[in-house]
């Protein structure tokens, strides 16, 4: 008896546009200006001065638990640098520099990872969620967007970023079969960078890659080089393009790696070898694009210096603003809960000011 | 007046909603073509098309999930999950997000999801379409949680669930869908959500209920004023979160007995919270303890032993009868 097929087949296609030297494959480099261009490489410069920042700012204590994003600024800067200002955004924790591309002020990404709520106010226009913290589950928001975005008649997309952890939760499979299924204009954007914490891609899932999971939904999967901007440019355009038109959803992985560790809080050398990650710090989507854009004279030293400097200066002057917000008022904690206070909550919120007014100081025993 | 059952003054109140503001979606599994597994949204989808009212696929924490994508993007979402037995997978999505979001963005967009579920025991059905699991969802700062308990509370109350701008958990007594047919106007009215209603005066003994634990009182009231001339007053919380206090402490400050009555199970169920309410709102004016009359702390059993597990008249009308005599 002849065996049975049991899997249909399918194949997975790998998009890389940039390679480490530099060199692009004409064939496949998207159109972008050489204002375009260098505005890319000023962003990913700045996120990546920004984030060292922070790291600095942290280690100080000045600054709570944040997720670094360093090495990964190809994946997700290039995935959002083909936003509209229309289309939304709704971001996971590690997507500093699309977030900073959306317009959001530096210093209030700042108060947030203080630990200053205030900070997760951002600004209605920019059509960007708040982080989400908890893995997996904000995807199915972009497919509830995406779904009034389409019954509106609204020619606008949405774009969800996630890790590949992400994928191993049942929300996953309930937004990307969802998306599936009203043929939301929701471009999915997975940034493999290989590790959810401790736990390697390999253990993650048995599937070779992200992308092929798009085809048990029904929609188009994309491998792409994470760390080649001007891959994950052209993809990520295109599936959006399509979203916009009512072409459905698209499933983006894009590969890169978690140079730092998962957090501030988190020692990734418990979990992986200095061997790998400096192999992958020489293919760093910065240095990738400076070199092309050198190539090209569009960049040279002195432009290097320049937009360093500049990078400087605007995560310093961010600081100062930053540092100059007045603290947070304790009865801050009631006024969102609801969108009135409700008689109980007037009750708590007066209690605590009433123990205020006495001189009572909180926090007697001060946590870590 | 037309006389209504729940059911269909549930469907009336969604109809009318929708007619009057576009932006009031309905989606869940089976809502459309099947008008609801109890036919709750009966003829939604021949007025509104499906583009309104929407079958999802099986995937509660998807409906939920969505929902909360389209309240942020402006819209009234209103959510079915067919039995509450079945939401435990959307509780994340309520926990971590559609009672967050207003707080996380400081006021920017919230999850206003509003999620009806019929809730609760005394249809002989199988497992998990009996549970009682107000508790679970009233713990949660950001959801507000409502149980109508006649067909005129459940138009109002849905009325001002749909247009209420925060998430709104609606549980819908499935024992009592079609138990009771009472006048119910025509034209749309708003039961306000927060505020409980004292539904039969009485001296001697606060009863505070909620849901189809309203009827099991009302019999018991009356075999108290025959048989021992005492007379209950009946309090119908309608809202576990936010909850009127004010209106549960004042019966009590004139009674200065309680009794908490509740399907659900005992421990940190509901009727605690009430009771640690009264205590620490009208200790001085209580006569004896406040009671609690709930289900067991076991998994809500199968048909055959459903009616040991309910509350029932005969064991509130004893719980009365001890408070009175403690």
């Amino acid at each position: 008896m002849a065996p049975i097929n049991t899997l249909v087949s399918y194949s997975v296609q790998s998009v890389k546009v940039l390679d480490e030297d530099g060199s692009v494959d004409i064939s496949l480099m998207p159109e972008l200006s050489p204002e375009q261009l260098k505005a890319l490489y000023e962003h990913m410069v700045l996120t990546r001065e920004f984030d060292e920042r922070m790291f600095k700012m942290q280690r100080q204590g000045r600054l709570g638990t944040f997720a670094r994003v360093k090495g990964q600024e190809g994946a997700h800067i290039g995935a959002a640098f083909a936003l509209r200002p229309e289309d939304w955004l709704v971001p996971a924790f590690r997507e500093t520099g699309a977030l900073l591309l959306r317009g959001l002020p530096m210093q209030q990404l700042l108060q947030y990872w203080s630990g200053d709520e205030r900070g997760g106010a951002f600004p209605r226009s920019l059509n960007t969620l708040p982080i989400a913290v908890p893995v997996g589950t904000h995807m199915i928001h972009a497919v509830g967007i995406g779904w009034a975005l389409r019954y509106s008649g609204t020619e606008a997309a949405v774009l969800t970023f996630f890790g590949e952890g992400a994928t191993s939760e049942g929300d996953f499979s309930e937004a990307m079969n969802m998306a599936g299924v009203f043929q939301a204009p929701v471009v999915f954007c997975c940034q493999n960078n290989q590790y959810a914490i401790s736990l390697p891609f390999t253990k993650q899932t048995a599937s070779p890659t992200v992308a092929q999971k798009a085809l048990a939904y029904g929609m188009t999967g994309i491998r792409v080089d994470g760390n080649d901007v001007f891959a994950v440019y052209r993809v990520t355009k295109e599936a959006l393009e399509r979203a916009r038109l009512g072409l459905g959803p698209t499933l983006i992985e894009a590969f890169t790696y978690r140079v730092t560790d998962h957090t501030t809080s988190d020692d990734a050398r418990r979990y992986r070898s200095e061997e790998e990650v400096e192999a992958w710090k020489r293919r760093d989507p910065i240095e990738r694009l400076a070199k092309y854009l050198r190539a090209a004279g569009l960049l040279d030293d002195d432009g290097v210096a320049a937009v360093q400097a500049e990078a400087e200066n605007r995560v310093a002057e961010a600081v100062t603003a930053f540092e100059a917000i007045p603290p947070i008022s304790p009865e801050e904690t009631f006024k969102h809960v609801f969108a009135d206070l409700t008689p109980p909550l007037a009750e708590e919120r007066d209690a605590l000011l009433r123990r205020l007014a006495t001189g009572a100081s909180p926090g007697a025993t001060k946590g870590e | 007046m037309a006389k209504l059952n729940m059911v269909e003054a549930i469907d009336q109140a969604l109809q009318q909603e929708m007619q009057s503001d576009p932006s009031v979606i309905i989606l869940g599994e089976d809502v459309g073509r099947d008008g609801g597994v109890f036919r709750v949204t009966d003829g939604l989808i021949q007025r509104y098309g499906e583009d309104r009212v929407i079958d999802t696929p099986l995937a509660e924490s998807g409906i939920v999930g969505m929902a909360i994508g389209m309240a942020i993007a402006g819209y009234r979402p209103v959510a079915e999950i067919q039995f509450a037995g079945f939401a435990y997978p959307a509780y994340d999505q309520l926990v971590s997000h559609a009672s967050r979001m207003r707080n996380r963005s400081r006021g920017g967009v919230h999850g206003a999801a509003r999620v009806r579920m019929p809730y609760g025991g005394g249809i002989r059905a199988l497992e998990h379409h009996s549970e009682s699991m107000e508790a679970v969802y009233a713990h949660v700062p950001g959801l507000k949680v409502v149980v109508p308990a006649d067909p005129y509370d459940a138009k109002g109350l849905l009325v001002a669930a749909v247009r209420d701008p925060d998430p709104v958990i609606f549980l819908e007594p499935a024992r009592i869908y079609r138990a009771i047919k009472m006048e119910v106007p025509e034209e749309p009215y708003v039961v306000p959500l927060g505020k409980a209603r004292v539904v039969r005066p009485g001296r001697d003994v606060t009863l505070i209920a909620w849901g189809a634990q309203l009827r099991v009182m009302r019999e018991a009231a009356e075999r108290l004023a025959a048989e021992a001339g005492t007379e209950a007053e009946i309090v119908d919380v309608r809202t576990l979160s936010p909850f009127d206090f004010e209106t549960v402490v004042e019966s009590v400050k004139k009674t200065g007995r309680a009794v908490v009555v509740h399907e659900a199970p005992r421990s940190c169920g509901f009727g605690a919270e009430i009771s640690a309410q009264i205590m620490e709102r009208a200790l001085l004016y209580l006569k004896a303890p406040v009671a609690r009359i709930t289900g067991a702390d076991t998994i809500p059993p199968l048909a055959k032993l459903e009616d040991y597990y309910q509350p029932d008249a005969p064991r509130v009308v004893q719980a009365v009868k001890d408070t009175m005599e403690f």
